[in-house]
């Protein structure tokens, strides 16, 4: 037995969500090993060989790997497989873009956004947006998985002294042409790994008020989420969104400034620590899942908290 | 160009699911069922490429039970020029739904395959991308927005990190996000019309193709309910609860 582990990266360091998938590969049997696939980035495999957990790191470096593109890293990954009885990916959209090509081409049932791992070939996963957890049991000799980042708290960035070896690439396919990105820039912490998250819905009423979020954000720290109904009105960006189709979050504190609390919401934010929810409906649904509820008009109460922080 | 679009039917995004007594799975008799969302913009953006006059065809096609009819017809009420059911009483999993999704578009031959993201039930978000790979296409998946020239799919993806832009050569795979359109509502002359487009029955068994499951579900359960909270009256007793009781501030 022996996992392989696709890490995300942007070819200078890991995305987060690797480390926790390094934790869950843990609940396995043999070894952990890691692939670094990329352009440049020797820097980012000698970051996971440091990391606790891991056995062994294999680095791929091709121009054409810069973009961890789903039609490249395929084929690399499969060509590696056979050494492995589980391939695992965190359960972002850079792991759920490429994971299925890989368990397709493998003739494997992939089982996706595990959040526990039974046995070898037994894996719970959260259905109906999270209100069913389904245990299920994997007949495929081998396992394709990806990882709910926060169902696994990460282990040690240190500590680990595994070796890297460089492994062979495979072509460039030509399906597709990256064109660019837009990312979005903030000096606060991510959204799916920081451990306070203020997030604002439909109530903030326009995107200039989320200004008001960001203070508050800023006073503790926080990461700014926002629900479907805050994005789709664009307030604010898609990166933003949490919820069952948006980024699943499990902070130590949540702040639900004017989300209503539609299940779609609930699905990527209940699992954090403690709930705050701020809104001036009472019988909002938020408050079913509120540690603390406040019915008051955000606009009044939220300068009070940024004052009283 | 031909489009395929693949649909599912699901339980309605606005029912509360309840898992079965016997943890078996989750209550499906007399439950609303519906388009899956995601299916739903899959269709609308197939049928405003072919009013952009880059789509010939849209051709929606179905996996499922006799009632998966009944979203097959909203599909045709939206635009879709014709439909095949697959048929089948078993739970079908993505990689079994991607092999039969092969077989039509070997048939076929569509230069496009549109699909959701994810289902709302099993929440997988694989199909998409296990078609693209069985065809050896390549796939914009979790597209804001689709634009078709000179023989590519130019796809803007919604990523964690904000967007990213990709050119997809046809024939090309795209799964789509919450953004990318806002659905139509079938006018009733539509939906009437709809009633006499062609749809296809084929039966699951007759395409040759292994679906048997790979997964066995073994119990369904209640996720871990939340202790019940309380209401504060004031910022300062919230402030107060936060630092003394709950100690994340």
């Amino acid at each position: 037995m022996a996992t392989l582990i696709i890490a995300e990266h942007n070819n200078s360091e890991l995305q987060p969500a690797t480390f926790n998938t390094i934790a869950a590969a843990k609940h396995l049997d043999g070894d952990t090993v890691v692939l670094v696939a990329g352009h440049d980035c020797k820097s980012v495999a000698d970051e996971a060989a440091k990391a606790e957990g891991v056995d062994k790191v294999l680095l791929a470096e091709a121009e054409h790997y810069a973009h961890l593109l789903a039609e490249d890293l395929d084929k690399l990954v499969v060509e590696q497989a056979e050494s492995f009885t589980h391939i695992l990916a965190p359960a972002t959209t850079f792991g759920k873009n490429i994971a299925p090509r890989i368990a397709a081409l493998l003739d494997v049932q992939q089982i996706s956004d595990i959040i526990a791992i039974e046995s070898d070939d037994t894996f719970k996963r959260p259905v109906y947006a999270g209100n069913a957890i389904a245990t299920v049991k994997s007949t495929d000799a081998k396992k394709v998985i990806t990882v709910r980042a926060t169902a696994f708290d990460a282990l040690s960035h240190e500590g680990g002294s595994a070796s890297v070896e460089s492994i062979g690439t495979t072509e460039h396919g030509a399906l597709v042409d990256y064109v660019g990105e837009e990312l979005t820039e903030s000096e606060r912490p991510e959204l799916t790994s920081a451990k306070v998250i203020v997030s604002g819905g439909r109530g903030m009423g326009n995107g200039e008020n989320f200004a008001m979020l960001e203070q508050l954000a800023d006073k503790l720290g926080a990461a700014v989420g926002a629900s479907r109904a805050a994005v789709d009105a664009g307030f604010v960006p898609n990166d933003y969104q949490v919820g069952q189709t948006g980024k699943i979050v499990a902070p130590e504190l949540y702040i639900a400034v004017g989300i209503s609390g539609a299940i779609q919401h609930l699905a990527g934010m209940k699992d954090s620590k403690v709930i705050v929810a701020i809104n001036k409906d009472e019988e909002a649904p938020i408050f079913q899942v509120a540690d603390y509820g406040l019915v008051a008009d955000l606009f009044k109460v939220v300068p009070e908290l940024i004052e009283a922080l | 160009m031909k489009i395929l679009v693949a649909i599912k039917r699901v339980i309605d995004a606005n029912v509360k699911v309840r898992v079965k007594a016997d943890n078996t799975g989750v209550e499906t008799a007399n439950v609303k069922m519906s388009m899956n969302p995601f299916c739903e913009i899959a269709v609308e953006e197939a049928v405003r490429l072919k009013e952009q006059g880059v789509a010939s065809e849209v051709i929606v096609v179905s996996i499922g039970n006799q009632q998966c009819q009944e979203s097959l017809r909203t599909a045709l009420a939206l635009g879709a020029d014709r439909a095949i059911l697959v048929k089948t009483d078993d739970a079908v999993e993505p990689l079994a739904v991607a092999k039969v999704l092969k077989t039509l578009v070997d048939k076929e031959q569509p230069e496009m395959v549109l699909l959701g993201k994810q289902s709302i039930d099993g929440d997988n978000n694989q199909t998409g991308q296990m078609l693209g790979a069985l065809l050896g296409w390549g796939q914009g998946t979790f597209a804001s927005k689709v634009e078709v020239a000179d023989g590519k799919a130019q796809v803007t993806r919604e990523i964690d990190g904000g967007l990213q832009t990709l050119d997809v050569k046809l024939p090309a795979i795209i799964t789509t996000d919450l953004r990318l359109n806002e659905p139509r509502f079938a006018s009733l002359p539509n939906i009437m019309k709809a009633k006499r487009k062609p749809l296809e029955e084929l039966a699951i068994a007759d395409l040759g193709v292994d679906v048997a499951p790979r997964t066995e579900t073994l119990k369904v359960e209640n996720p871990p309910a939340r202790k019940e909270g309380i209401k504060v009256e004031t910022v300062a007793e919230l402030v107060d609860k936060l630092k003394n009781e709950a100690k994340v501030i």
